[in-house]
């Protein structure tokens, strides 16, 4: 199961976000000043697992667009909204030394509570800036896809609550196809740069959470193909290069203090008996 | 090639992993010259060889304690090595933190009963004498090699721990911040036993000249695993993330390895000066690692 975000249909109302604080009991964190920006929550941590990105490429007061898109004339308004992609491969299960990330029945990965340490390697590992850590709880928090909800046969709040279905849950072969309907829809408008990320394996097996963008995914804070590298990949190098270094160490140390053996045995030699 | 794109949220790691990075630099790599000083050393090396062994299980003390108060829950530690979900034991291989919890658990085991060993030796606590004869022989040598295995492993796991993750500069620095970080605690070590050394009348002279002559190759070794740490971050584009305000820590970073070589060179510096400056410096390399990445 998972879920297909089009962000070509995002209209930015946060319900999604709403749902998700009011069925998971989040309180939210204080506000902060976020300037002249519709987003208002800034970031997906312990307090926000479902965060509507604003990506506000309008010109500025000078007539000046940062960044231009091909769409629009320039100009784009951007949104998304962003969630835990409940990755194939997932970089947080990977790096867990306590197990408290498991896989479900869903094929979602669940963060169980109860079992978290709030050692924060998780946090570190997620490349999508998903995991936040919960102060008051002293655990690492996510979205849990709403695995209470699943089991009573329910769809998750935040895709109840989507006023325009850009967020569509299901089983996830039936939302390839409505992806790739979609997406071929788009581009026979002339929307050069939609694109889907995730629908395939070149992002860490395929996510279980996938978009469609209307830019390249690094204008959402999402790391491209190339770049959407697991942590384990610095395992057996890491080890190598540490290996290497203690061997040679360890040489540089017997180089130093052999030369003491020696001069202890000439001493005794040379000394009177 | 593309600079690396990073969108990982910053774990918050801090001073208790900065303290937890320091010390157990200090108690593996202590541990690791205590083996080199007994065994390939002569009998006048004995008595650092026992400073080194003592060294080492001190300075692993507050590591556990740090580790532990860094978490977010305290008091489930054990869920590192107990698996609460499942049951039995938690032993992730592919996890370096999973790793080195349990090797900090062995190497506690060998660092303890090494310093029963020097305790004994120094006079301070004849009651454990027959360890002390035991790790002197063939089985100590066995015994302390294993150690020192788990103890260049202490010294080490942290940076991998650290590149095992999507951190700008951490994961950018690929095979070579595990290797730097055991060089660094390499040469701390030998500057924390020059620094116990010079305190002490049982240790003579030509043991102070080869441990300086240690901790000098160790700085080598130390300096060209920074050059390549900065190379590399520098090609995945996150070089600087470690410039700016961490020049402060650079110039401490430099001046604890330029301290061991400027020692014989500056006739008023007191004996401590190096040792003090190179161990400032071990700390400071630490601090740069650790904090840059997550700002």
């Amino acid at each position: 199961m998972g879920f297909f975000t089009d962000t070509s249909i995002c209209i930015g109302c946060k319900a999604c976000e709403v749902a998700c604080k009011e069925w998971n009991q989040l309180e939210g964190n204080p506000p902060t000043f976020t300037a002249d920006s519709f987003d208002n929550t800034g970031q997906l941590d312990a307090q926000n697992w479902r965060h509507v990105q604003f990506i506000e490429q309008v010109p500025d007061n000078n007539g000046v667009v940062f960044n231009p898109t091909p769409i629009a004339g320039g100009q784009a308004w951007l949104m998304m909204s962003d969630v835990c992609k409940h990755c194939k491969n997932a970089s947080c299960m990977e790096v867990c030394p306590t197990n408290a990330l498991m896989r479900t029945e869903y094929d979602t990965v669940y963060l169980q509570k109860d079992v978290c340490n709030g050692c924060r390697n998780c946090i570190a590992a997620c490349p999508y800036g998903v995991i936040g850590f919960n102060e008051e709880q002293g655990v690492a928090q996510k979205c849990t896809l709403c695995y209470d909800r699943l089991q009573g046969g329910l769809q998750p709040a935040c895709a109840k609550a989507c006023p325009t279905e850009s967020i569509k849950f299901g089983y996830i072969d039936d939302l390839h196809k409505v992806a790739d309907d979609r997406l071929a829809n788009l581009q026979k408008q002339g929307y050069a740069k939609a694109q889907l990320y995730g629908r395939d394996d070149k992002v860490y097996g395929g996510l279980n959470a996938f978009f469609l963008l209307m830019d390249k995914p690094e204008v959402y804070k999402l790391p491209n193909a190339e770049n959407a590298t697991l942590p384990t990949r610095n395992n057996v190098p890491g080890y190598v290069g540490g290996v290497a270094t203690a061997v040679v160490g360890l040489i540089a140390g017997l180089l130093a203090f052999r030369s003491g053996r020696m001069s202890a045995n000439n001493d005794d030699t040379t000394a009177p008996r | 090639m593309p600079p690396a794109e990073h969108f990982a949220a910053p774990p918050e790691w801090t001073w208790w992993i900065l303290g937890y990075f320091f010390f157990g630099g200090l108690a593996g790599g202590s541990y690791a010259l205590g083996t080199l000083l007994r065994f390939a050393g002569g009998p006048r090396q004995e008595s650092a060889a026992r400073i080194a062994f003592i060294a080492s299980f001190i300075a692993l003390i507050p590591c556990p304690i740090f580790l532990t108060v860094d978490l977010g829950q305290p008091l489930r530690f054990w869920h590192m090595l107990v698996d609460t979900s499942n049951g039995g034991i938690v032993f992730r291989p592919e996890s370096p933190l999973s790793l080195g919890v349990w090797a900090l658990l062995v190497f506690g085991a060998f660092s303890f009963v090494s310093f029963l060993g020097a305790i004994a030796g120094v006079g301070w606590f004849r009651a454990t004498n027959p360890i002390a004869r035991v790790l002197r022989g063939g089985a100590g040598l066995v015994w302390s090699a294993i150690g020192t295995v788990f103890g260049l492993f202490i010294c080490g796991y942290t940076g991998v721990v650290l590149a095992v993750s999507n951190q700008p500069v951490w994961s950018d620095s690929g095979w070579v911040l595990g290797g730097m970080l055991l060089a660094s605690a390499l040469t701390g070590s030998a500057a924390l036993l020059l620094l116990f050394a010079g305190s002490r009348r049982d240790v003579d002279a030509d043991t102070t000249v080869r441990l300086e002559t240690a901790d000098r190759y160790f700085v080598i070794l130390e300096a060209v695993l920074i050059a390549l740490f900065l190379v590399s971050i520098a090609i995945a584009g996150t070089l600087n993330k470690v410039l700016g305000v961490w020049i402060v820590l650079w110039i401490v970073v430099i001046v604890g390895l330029a301290a061991p070589f400027l020692a014989s060179r500056v006739r008023q510096w007191p004996s401590v000066a190096a040792p003090i400056l190179a161990l400032l410096g071990v700390l400071a390399l630490r601090a740069l690692v650790i904090f840059s990445a997550q700002t």
